[in-house]
């Protein structure tokens, strides 16, 4: 019992291998991702139609309502990747047990957290370019270089509050039911904080209660940028959403803590 | 320590990870209980047992994936599941299904990735037997054929120590020969295999050491040949009218049984009963001889004690 040899000189690891390993999580997160039509296509164009038949047919041609749906629209379509990979996409692979093969490997646990966060991001990126094609050539809307970069500069990093609801979800819900629950999460949630239809166009008390919910606050500060949000201030905007991630980066620690003991 | 292991492993087996007087209880019941067992370098160690026999739990503690109530688990002189330890292991759990929108080079390029010191890729493809599907997307795959990628991934990183938990479910006959020879290549160039199994025939070609678990408890270790020595008795099966009762004092007998129309005797000398058995019945039909397989030996060992 005494000859265990132990050979761990010979099984280091360089920074650049490290690196490697999360290009590579994320290039294959990536291909994963958008090989996969039941999630690339209503993540990328679920937004873009209801923008359309919202935003543009419904409203005619008022470029302010135009604008103001934009902005909501985008928040409802930087949601959904982020909720459905961490959330749908990780229950699934758990219920698998193709995690556990991944956990039984020498994988950073934290490179399949990044390489999902790189991924609904790049997701993202693709629903704010397909709203904009919407908006720049079937609506009036026109706005400047400057308030298209913030737009997708706050959307693309407002997404991370909901990749860890997501990955909350991810590590309690069971397989065949996340996909559901995560739907019952995220449209109700979208609708009362007024990204479908104006805010203002609610009751009074759901207006409210909208102060409660994530995805009003993210709205706001999209709204700002174009000078159409409800005149809450920045900072209280942003230490709302702060907080939220603070509080689901919580859960979701104590959900895979939960998992680990089971 | 002598410096030589390391280069010569398949030549001096040594100890590279052990388990002492370990324990894990679930809810007050016990899975194991007391388990002391060593896994040496370049040596097939089979555990087998019944479905919650513990075999399960003892593989994930080995993993580092569940922690230990009680006892010693080293792997590599290193914590169990430690960075340095999974570097050096590779591991085929039972998985419902793999990541479907990906290729199986992909998921060896991803698995290869992991290691400090992979596998050649076309090493593990050949080991593998994956040759003709390397493009082939995972949701493609048959049961089979998703095993045989599994155990692909679990050796992408050139594994010391190789976890196979039931590898060959699902496998066709000529599947289940390829990653029995691979098994043997790997054993060859020294890595220690862990090997769960139902089939026994797999353990009975394979392993050079076997553990039978038991209700969490090892109830019999030792070489597959010294098991099914264990179950020291040979059987004598013959058809014959006679009353079964009056083979019962025939020198060596450890049983009689009536097993349809043929009479079975067990036998601790094969010799002896055979000799007083043909002068005192000289018309028995059908006899044969037959000594227990591991088979019988794990059925026997199995049932003793309930």
């Amino acid at each position: 019992m005494n000859n265990i040899q132990s050979i761990n000189t010979t099984q280091n690891i360089n920074i650049l291998q490290i690196l490697n390993i999360y290009r590579l999580e994320t290039k294959f997160e990536w291909l994963k991702s958008i090989r996969n039509p039941a999630f690339a296509l209503p993540a990328i164009l679920f937004p873009a139609l209801f923008y359309t038949f919202f935003g543009v047919l419904m409203n005619q041609h008022n470029p302010q309502a135009a604008t103001y749906l934009l902005c909501t629209y985008g928040t409802f379509g930087i949601i959904g990747p982020a909720l459905f990979s961490f959330g749908a996409g990780l229950a699934v692979e758990r219920g698998q047990g193709w995690l556990d093969i991944k956990d039984a490997s020498p994988m950073p646990g934290s490179a399949q957290i990044v390489s999902r966060l790189l991924v609904s991001m790049a997701f993202s990126v693709m629903v704010l370019v397909s709203l904009g094609i919407v908006a720049f050539t079937m609506t009036g809307v026109s706005l400047s270089l400057v308030q298209v970069l913030s737009l997708s500069i706050i959307l693309v990093l407002g997404g991370l509050p909901f990749c860890l609801l997501g990955l909350t979800l991810g590590l309690l819900l069971k397989a065949e039911s996340a996909p559901a629950v995560v739907n019952l999460v995220y449209l109700p949630m979208s609708f009362l904080s007024g990204l479908w239809i104006p805010i203002t166009m609610l009751p009074n008390f759901l207006q409210t209660f909208a102060e409660f919910l994530p995805p009003f606050h993210l709205s706001q500060l999209a709204l700002k940028v174009v000078a159409l949000d409800a005149g809450g201030s920045v900072v209280h905007h942003i230490v709302i959403l702060a907080s939220f991630t603070v509080i689901f980066f919580i859960l979701a620690i104590m959900a895979f803590n939960k998992k680990s003991v089971s | 320590m002598q410096l030589e292991h390391t280069y010569e492993p398949h030549i001096h087996p040594h100890v590279i990870a052990s388990v002492y007087g370990l324990s894990k209880s679930f809810a007050g019941k016990k899975a194991l209980d007391n388990i002391d067992l060593e896994i040496k370098s370049g040596q097939v160690f089979a555990i087998l047992g019944a479905n919650g026999a513990g075999k399960t739990t003892l593989i994930n503690i080995l993993l580092g994936r569940l922690n230990a109530d009680s006892g010693d688990v080293s792997v590599f002189g290193v914590k169990a599941g430690s960075l340095q330890a999974k570097r050096q292991a590779g591991a085929m759990l039972q998985v419902a299904n793999l990541p479907e929108t990906l290729k199986i080079k992909e998921h060896i390029q991803l698995f290869q990735s992991y290691y400090p010191h992979p596998m050649d890729y076309q090493k593990v493809i050949n080991y593998a037997g994956l040759q003709d599907m390397q493009n082939r997307y995972s949701k493609k795959l048959s049961g089979g054929e998703k095993q045989r990628l599994l155990f692909a991934l679990s050796i992408c990183g050139n594994p010391k120590l190789l976890f196979l938990d039931e590898p060959s479910v699902g496998m066709d006959v000529a599947a289940r020969q390829g990653l029995w020879q691979a098994i043997r290549d790997l054993r060859a160039k020294g890595t220690g295999i862990v090997l769960t199994t139902h089939y026994l025939e797999e353990a009975d070609n394979l392993a050079d050491e076997i553990v039978l678990l038991k209700q969490g408890r090892i109830i019999r270790k030792g070489s597959s040949d010294a098991i099914k020595a264990s179950i020291s008795h040979t059987t004598i099966r013959f058809s014959r009218t006679e009353n079964h009762h009056v083979f019962k004092p025939l020198p060596a007998v450890v049983n009689v049984q009536l097993v349809g129309k043929f009479i079975q005797i067990h036998t601790e000398n094969v010799n002896q009963t055979l000799l007083a058995l043909l002068s005192a019945y000289p018309n028995i039909q059908e006899l044969t001889v037959s000594s227990a397989g591991l088979e019988e030996a794990f059925l026997h060992l199995n049932a003793e004690g309930k």
